[in-house]
């Protein structure tokens, strides 16, 4: 008899792995707007699945709503890996929709662009909460010591997510990495140019690296 | 405070009247986030730069971004906040660490920072680096 349960534990652990093994792992785009949250979900979606998961935009708050792609199946040197893509809004302490009259947008668009856009911010916080893994995406010429990084960091730190850190826009040349890694010491910094795919290699080989910890 | 240049103070633009608010701690520490948060936006919507002793916890800073975004769809006069945070444990050891920790038990909160909140139709950007904290404001 105990023969019998020692042998269905076994199979029952071995089924088991095999499905969290084929799992989706939930992997979140965080970050203040314009960042390149979007552009950098877009050259991952493109690169595995041949399509694009969002529109991007010079114009802040692009994204207003969460978006998804689902069984995003990633290769990275002989291995594989199986993800959801949650891109999210870009995340702000502020929204002044004259903000947006800078960009020829009217009265009324910019409004409405501003509405939508604080009802973003709103959606991207309550999804921490479902996260498996987040990347935080940072524009790497802005001042990274800015209030609204610290609060997705730590607000990912009191919920154990395992974070890693994206340096973007390393093309431009006000770009400083080393700013970036020293305002967030305990976490890996990545730098990357969404827009040209530079550095990617790198980027995937953080990703599959911090994906154990899951 | 710091204005930006000598040229910009010549263009005789006048800020917006505004308050400056000290909070103890004290005076929030028996409230519960919700109320903690909702005390905060009241002075901060009477166009008041508040500097709280002490700091919010991580999920009471996204329950004040998600409660200033209502905020922000519910009144089109609120543009919304500026925050910053400023500390200086950088330079600490690691028993000075530990000694911060225990007051922090005691006193219930980590009376060791200062937060800066303002409206954002006053505060136009606070810019913070580990040295230094500059407040613009808007004119």
């Amino acid at each position: 008899m105990a023969a019998i349960t020692i042998f269905k534990d076994f199979f029952s652990r071995m089924f088991f792995n095999i499905f969290k093994n084929k799992k989706e792992i939930k992997l979140g785009f965080y970050g203040p707007p314009n960042a390149g949250k979007t552009s950098l979900a877009n050259r991952i979606c493109k690169d595995f699945t041949g399509e694009e998961i969002g529109e991007v935009s010079k114009i802040p708050h692009q994204t207003r709503t969460v978006q998804f792609k689902e069984k995003v199946e990633i290769s990275y040197k002989g291995k594989k890996m199986t993800f959801k893509l949650i891109d999210t809004p870009g995340i702000a302490t502020k929204i002044d929709y004259e903000d947006f009259l800078k960009y020829k947008m009217s009265k009324k668009d910019a409004k409405e662009r501003a509405k939508e856009a604080t009802q973003g911010v709103i959606e991207s916080i309550k999804w921490l909460d479902d996260m498996d893994l987040v990347v935080i995406v940072l524009d790497a010429a802005e001042n990274p010591y800015n209030q609204v990084n610290i609060t997705i960091v730590g607000n990912l730190a009191a919920r154990k997510i395992p974070v890693l850190i994206v340096a973007n826009k390393i093309d431009l040349k006000k770009a400083d990495i080393k700013k970036i890694e020293a305002a967030f010491p305990e976490y890996e910094v990545v730098g990357i140019s969404a827009r040209y795919g530079k550095n990617l290699e790198e980027f995937y080989e953080s990703l599959f690296k911090l994906s154990k910890k899951v | 405070m710091k204005k930006r240049n000598n040229s910009e103070r010549r263009g005789m633009s006048r800020t917006k009247d505004f308050t400056l608010q000290f909070l103890p701690y004290a005076e929030i520490k028996d409230l519960d986030s919700n109320n903690r948060i909702r005390r905060i936006l009241e002075i901060i919507r009477e166009d008041t730069i508040l500097i709280l002793q002490g700091k919010l916890k991580p999920e009471e800073e996204s329950k004040l971004i998600k409660d200033t975004m209502n905020l922000i769809r519910g009144f089109e006069s609120f543009r919304g906040v500026e925050l910053a945070i400023v500390s200086n444990y950088s330079d600490r050891s690691l028993i000075d660490k530990i000694k911060r920790n225990i007051v922090n038990l005691l006193y219930g909160g980590d009376l060791d920072v200062i937060t800066i909140i303002g409206p954002a139709t006053i505060v136009k950007e606070i810019k913070k680096n580990p040295k230094k904290i500059e407040l613009f404001l808007k004119k």
